[in-house]
């Protein structure tokens, strides 16, 4: 039944949060694609979870599409080509990671045809399809979250009895400042959309998808209405599922996934629980997007649309980047030259990460990239002084934690302490440091906590198994050893005595 | 005289009453083992690498718990182990002499290995594996750096490397502000 009455209703908010200056001025320019680089770079895990199995070798002529890196594991997205080419080599390149350290990645030259390996899985009459079947294409076609965080999506899309999915939530916030690609997306492909929120309802048999858009983007509302509209009005598609556009309120963290659910649905995600549990999924729109082209088109991905912007950025673009593209490459074509006092952010400012370099190579979870001007963003803390108590950050903090009480402590090196005031829970939203007038880089703070009692775990775990397999060496050696004079002495006796030849045999 | 006998039955009853029940209760929280000797050693690294003068870290920790050694004999335990062990111990903290090294990873050269399984019997946490003369390599994940293979050797084949820093590995440093770098000037000093 459609829920007349939720249009009266005030919207539940999350707690927290904060509003931010928005920049978002490529809001207006359309998706263009940005063109082949002469050699795409595809490190083997662009996800969370285990690295790829190499399946190609240097000199190996590859399709675009083609499958160069076997998913290992179930929590693990394969790897595919980016353009027809050869394989040059494969070697330690730097991927976008504030460590500027590097992992092993495919480079591959373009031959400049570009051809495509044969789309051969487009299943377009995908209702009669059953879920498995469409979601192992899914997994086949390399989709992560293309929000930013990389997590393999077919695993969010398994059906699991005891948490039936009732919404399926589409998340087209973009809450970060400057990007814009969703929004882009949301204008120029929503029929895919829409289509790809249809399947993502059948794969998860849920009746109800909620498409939530900020109301700073009244354009992408009404486009993915009127895509909705179209949809549910085509005779072939009147099932039993409801489809609905719902503007939320500006504010930041709202495009994080917890806190999107308490917003929609008013309920609370718990700690250390996912949004299954409460029995919303939730998806990214490019990441549905993706989805369509997988399923109806048989594609798999090998191109996102991200926002390429920044202060310091000549012409700010929305682009169709093939993944691999050497970031470097990205902003030359976006007219930046001058590279001098230029802090690259991968992601948005709040969340994404700073980069050392422009080397790195777009990778699926590049949601933006960011050319900012190193004075306007280090700016802010470069000094920080003593907290003052003020409490601010306790009020944005969208998951009721301490902020100023967790900073204390891990700068105190009291990560246990620290952990009791729930650390782990910090999303790293950055509303804390953004509103601390003491300028404490309190996410920061939080990451070196994060960090070191991880390296606190790994390091007592390694010294566990290290000791239990130092104990069975040790009792291996005393069964050896005792397993030996038992052996002697037994064939000592039978040397005394004179043997019949049967008993003789059965030494061993 | 009656109330000299009520008074040796009486505390003679109670005496035999508790020591009763301190029998019983022996034999039901009985704990295998000395319980501070198990303690010691999990806040030991378990290289298992011997510096200490012990033949691996469970003996050392035994003999710590014994109050027949002191606290400072762990190298790769470093400051960070015998503060907690002095804490768990209740004593004075004492300086570490050898400054701990960096986590070394053992590297066998495998063309210029004969096969002679002398490593493998001397590897303290069974990390080398191979067959007589057949190479032997290292597991990596299971090395402790503890350099006790190196010794039995008898072509020197084997190096000790520096761990190498794997994005997996990485972990974000301490802020680089002046009240944070301050703070751990702070700490170090208090040490």
């Amino acid at each position: 039944m459609f829920d007349w009455l939720q249009f009266f209703r005030p919207t539940p908010p999350f707690s927290g949060g904060v509003l931010l200056d928005m920049h978002k001025i490529t809001d207006a320019s359309p998706i263009a694609d940005c063109p082949l680089p002469e050699v795409l770079i595809h490190p083997l895990k662009q996800h969370i979870g285990a690295s790829c199995e190499l399946l190609v070798s240097v000199g190996d002529h590859v399709f675009r599409g083609q499958k160069i890196g076997k998913s290992k594991g179930y929590v693990s997205a394969p790897v595919h080509a980016g353009t027809s080419g050869k394989v040059v080599r494969i070697e330690d390149h730097i991927v976008p990671h504030p460590s500027g350290l590097g992992m092993p990645c495919i480079f591959i030259e373009a031959d400049g045809l570009d051809q495509s390996i044969e789309a051969k899985n487009s299943i377009t009459d995908w209702i009669n399809h059953a879920p498995s079947l469409l979601r192992e294409q899914v997994r086949l076609a390399g989709i992560t979250g293309l929000g930013g965080a990389g997590f393999p999506t077919y695993i969010k899309l398994l059906k699991d009895q005891r948490h039936p999915i009732h919404t399926v939530v589409l998340n087209g916030i973009e809450c970060e400042p400057w990007l814009t690609h969703d929004h882009r997306l949301m204008i120029e492909h929503s029929d895919a959309i829409v289509e790809g929120l249809a399947i993502l309802l059948h794969l998860v048999g849920s009746p109800r998808g909620v498409i939530a858009i900020e109301d700073n983007k009244p354009i992408a509302i009404l486009a993915m209405q009127q895509a909705i509209d179209a949809y549910t009005s085509n005779a072939k598609n009147q099932a039993a599922i409801i489809m609905v556009v719902q503007s939320l309120p500006t504010r930041y963290p709202q495009g994080s996934e917890k806190q999107l659910i308490q917003a929609i649905t008013g309920q609370e995600v718990p700690a250390g629980k996912l949004p299954m549990h409460t029995g919303v999924l939730c998806q990214n729109i490019a990441s549905t997007e993706a989805i369509y082209r997988a399923i109806v088109q048989g594609k798999p991905l090998t191109e996102r649309v991200i926002t390429v912007s920044g202060d310091a950025l000549p012409i700010p673009a929305n682009l169709r980047v093939r993944l691999g593209t050497p970031m470097r490459f990205v902003f030359s074509h976006c007219g930046l030259r001058q590279w001098d006092g230029i802090q690259i952010v991968h992601g948005g400012p709040m969340m994404g990460e700073r980069l050392k370099n422009a080397e790195a190579p777009v990778v699926k979870s590049t949601t933006g990239l960011l050319a900012m001007a190193r004075n306007t963003l280090m700016a802010e803390h470069q000094g920080e002084e003593p907290c003052i108590r003020c409490g601010h950050c306790s009020e944005v903090c969208p998951i009721h934690l301490v902020p100023n009480m967790l900073a204390d402590f891990t700068r105190q090196e009291q990560f246990d302490k620290a952990e009791s005031y729930q650390l782990f829970d910090c999303i790293e939203c950055g509303c804390c440091s953004h509103v601390c007038p003491s300028h404490i880089p309190l996410v920061h703070y939080f990451r070196y906590g994060k960090g070191q009692l991880a390296q606190i775990r790994k390091e007592k775990s390694f010294a566990e198994a290290s000791r239990q397999r130092s104990e069975q060496r040790n009792s291996r050696i005393v069964q050896e050893k005792a397993a030996k004079a038992a052996r002697r002495s037994r064939v000592r006796q039978q040397a005394k005595k004179i043997l019949p030849p049967e008993t003789k045999d059965d030494q061993p | 005289m009656l109330a000299l006998i009520t008074a040796t039955l009486s505390l003679g009853g109670l005496a035999l009453v508790a020591g009763i029940i301190l029998a019983i209760a022996t034999r039901v929280f009985h704990v295998e083992g000395n319980p501070i000797a198990d303690q010691v050693e999990n806040l030991l690294p378990q290289t298992q690498c011997g510096q200490c003068g012990y033949p691996g870290c469970k003996p050392y920790a035994t003999a710590v718990a014994n109050d027949s050694v002191a606290i400072n004999h762990c190298v790769p335990g470093g400051e960070r182990t015998m503060l907690a062990i002095a804490e768990l111990m209740g004593v004075e903290p004492k300086t570490v002499e050898e400054d701990a090294t960096e986590p070394m990873l053992a590297f066998i050269r495998e063309d210029e290995c004969i096969g002679c399984t002398l490593c493998i019997k001397a590897c303290p946490v069974d990390a080398i594996i191979g067959a007589p003369k057949h190479y032997h390599t290292v597991i990596a994940d299971h090395c402790t750096g503890c350099n006790l293979c190196l010794e039995p050797c008898p072509v020197d084949c084997i190096d000790m490397l520096i761990k190498p820093e794997l994005l997996e590995h990485w972990s974000w440093p301490l802020p680089n502000t002046e009240r944070a770098q301050q703070g751990r000037e702070r700490r170090d000093q208090h040490v």
